[in-house]
């Protein structure tokens, strides 16, 4: 079981009337008004220590995305963070979940950017390759929602081509024609770095994955049982694809909070999960379900399965929902003692059958401090119990970078193909 | 008159057949329709009393993939040209709302010879930074119906705006929405103007501008730049409308476009 500390990079601060006073947390909240950048720098120094942090404590992996205009993470140029971490001496994947392909342009810039991480961080890169968000890509960058996936498939098959063809050749797309393709460099990993797909929920998203053989991970804030349809479809999609069914084709982000016993878990981090859902999940409908974004078979899809085509993760109440609705009912969140979180935690990953754990420790308006806590918590006391999960298996991880050497076991020699880094 | 019907038109093969609404009889007139996507309107009840009324539905509105064969304006106005080569038009007359109207005006200036007259109704297409074009997708239901009427609670809206009473014909609609808004957007999303002033100027016919006094969503403002930029063009503001007269002000409206067209 491979487990990454995710962090979404937000602004921490945020008033606490703020989803009442303002339209979205994505896109439009005023900048000027909310998004002072002394108070940023002092997060950008927090974010980078806690990703350090992380991987001192053996995490798996460090993860990172890319959104933009959006006080619930603002990781506008993920590969510049990921570059600080690329130059430590670690044997830990660095997860870039990832570059939003159709906002490149020309999209080649990726396969450069990514090129040059693989090799400054020694093979060790995981290239993330989403479609974007909606508030991304048409609220933000302004595309018609109807170019997004063309524009995104689009860019895999250049970026794709770039790192398996020899340069220089000419590519002739619809949105982007370059006369010499030729990047320089191309990655360390051969014939490129793990290219992992993230989606939330769209269909033509999983079966994308298994035409190519790539991991998919289902990114929300919804917890593992709202969760559990979306990725039984999509363990369906790998069966007919007549895949096997190892864990590791599949990851799922979840809010996590440890502390020594239940009762101190709540009193430590039930304003923060309130935040969370008040503040970071406070997007407007129109905004998650703009109309073309969707393909017409994924529209019928999610309103046929959950009665609408936005952005899940939203509550009804957020401060007046109480700990157990949390953590308990909804399950939104997996918080308590760490026997408990141990034990939530297997229940989520067999449950979805995932390898990929994208772990979130630091929620909205938690410090530098209290994120520490739930780090060393999580490091001590959680993650040496769930990193045997599907061991006794067998099962191999065929999408972690080669040099991403951390815990790794000697692999089966039927499935010898995770090689040491030099 | 006789009652609209809906017959599939071949267009080409990269496209399901085109929906198109027809009604009435005589010489032809073909009207566009807005952001939302189809809708038969009272204006068009009017019309088809004494002319055959043609409605296309927007490319991509039933299947928003077909626009990955339309790359910008050239291929809409193609696409519209090959459609009235299929029906068997020779010379239109055209009518575009909104959205439509945006077309109209873009098919009217690149085919400048084979548009009769051509009506206006609160088109957009251009764009002033003192007077911007409202944003239609970010917007609750009622933000759009607010967009669209100057009274949304006005009783001639509230019956145009009735939703089917069946559970499965609502979500149909609610799809059918999705999709057209999805096919609109891909012209006007994230700034609805994709050079059409400089285009304006090579529209050849007979031009009424027809504006709610009202309108929200594009500000009557732009009427004038519309007449600006076609020579002779005449507007006509409808008191007590938004973005939608011919709903809101169908007899005004409709005897308007009818004294125009002449018929």
């Amino acid at each position: 079981m491979k487990t990454i500390w995710f962090h979404m990079q937000g602004y921490r601060d945020l008033p606490d009337d703020f989803h009442t006073r303002y339209e979205s947390v994505w896109v439009t909240p005023p900048n000027d008004e909310l998004c002072d950048s002394a108070q940023v720098s002092k997060y950008l120094r927090w974010n980078v220590e806690e990703l350090e942090l992380a991987d001192d404590l053996g995490f798996d992996g460090l993860g990172l995305n890319e959104h933009h205009q959006n006080a619930y993470g603002f990781p506008v140029a993920p590969n510049l963070i990921a570059s600080i971490l690329a130059r430590r001496q670690s044997d830990a994947a660095i997860v870039v979940l990832g570059n939003t392909l159709p906002l490149y342009n020309p999209p080649i810039r990726v396969a450069e950017e990514f090129g040059l991480l693989d090799c400054l961080s020694g093979g060790r890169l995981v290239a993330g390759f989403p479609v974007g968000s909606p508030m991304d890509t048409v609220g933000c960058y302004g595309l018609p929602p109807t170019e997004v996936r063309p524009r995104w498939l689009e860019a895999h098959d250049l970026i794709t081509q770039s790192w398996t063809r020899p340069g220089p050749f000419a590519f002739n797309g619809r949105f982007t024609k370059l006369r010499y393709v030729n990047p320089w460099p191309k990655p360390l990993q051969k014939p490129h770095p793990p290219i992992w797909l993230a989606g939330g929920g769209s269909v033509e998203t999983w079966k994308f994955a298994t035409d190519h053989d790539y991991t998919y991970s289902y990114l929300s804030f919804t917890g593992y049982q709202a969760a559990a349809g979306m990725m039984q479809a999509y363990w369906d999609q790998v069966e007919k694809a007549g895949l096997d069914d190892n864990p590791y084709r599949a990851g799922f982000a979840q809010a996590v909070v440890v502390a020594d016993t239940d009762a101190q878990a709540e009193k430590l981090y039930l304003r923060h999960i309130q935040n969370l859902y008040a503040k970071s999940m406070h997007i407007p409908p129109y905004m998650g379900g703009v109309p073309g974004f969707m393909s017409k078979a994924s529209v019928k899809y999610n309103i046929a399965k959950r009665g609408s085509a936005g952005f899940g993760g939203s509550v009804p109440n957020p401060y007046e929902t109480d700990w157990n609705t949390y953590t308990r009912v909804n399950k939104q969140v997996i918080g308590g003692s760490p026997d408990t979180v141990v034990e939530e935690l297997e229940n989520a990953i067999r449950t979805l059958r995932i390898g990929h754990l994208m772990v979130i420790l630091q929620l909205q308006s938690m410090d530098r401090e209290l994120t520490e806590y739930n780090t060393r918590l999580f490091a001590e006391k959680v993650l040496p119990r769930i990193r045997p999960i599907w061991e006794k298996e067998g099962y191999v991880d065929h999408w972690w970078p080669n040099g991403a050497t951390r815990h790794a076991r000697k692999a089966p020699t039927a499935h010898a193909e995770v090689e040491p880094a030099e | 008159m006789n009652a609209m019907t809906i017959k599939p038109v071949e267009v080409a093969a990269a496209f399901e057949p085109n929906p198109v609404m027809m009604a009435g009889s005589g010489a032809p007139v073909v009207y566009l329709h807005g952001v939302f996507g189809p809708e038969w309107n009272g204006l068009l009840d009017d019309l088809a009393e004494r002319r055959r009324v043609i409605a296309p539905a927007t490319v991509g509105a039933d299947e928003p993939d077909e626009l990955k064969s339309i790359d910008g304006i050239l291929d809409l106005v193609l696409y519209y040209d090959t459609l009235f080569d299929r029906l068997g038009l020779e010379k239109v007359d055209l009518i575009g709302h909104s959205f439509g109207g945006m077309a109209a005006a873009e098919y009217a200036a690149v085919f400048s010879h084979r548009v009769g007259k051509l009506v206006l109704i609160d088109p957009l297409g251009l764009w002033r930074d003192d007077k911007p074009v409202a944003d239609h997708l970010y917007q609750t239901p009622a933000g759009q119906q607010a967009l669209l009427y100057a009274d949304p609670a006005q009783a001639e809206v509230v019956a145009a705006n009735a939703p089917p009473e069946d559970a499965d014909a609502k979500v149909t609609a609610a799809v059918r929405r999705m999709t057209a808004t999805a096919a609109s957007a891909h012209f006007l999303w994230p700034i609805p103007d994709r050079g059409l002033k400089k285009r304006l100027p090579r529209i050849k016919a007979p031009t009424l501008i027809v504006w709610g006094e009202e309108d929200r969503f594009a500000s009557p403002a732009y009427a004038q730049d519309f007449a600006a930029g076609i020579a002779g063009a005449k507007v006509r503001i409808i008191a007590g409308a938004g973005h939608t007269p011919q709903v809101e002000q169908r007899a005004e409206t409709s005897r308007a476009v009818l004294d125009f067209l002449g018929s």
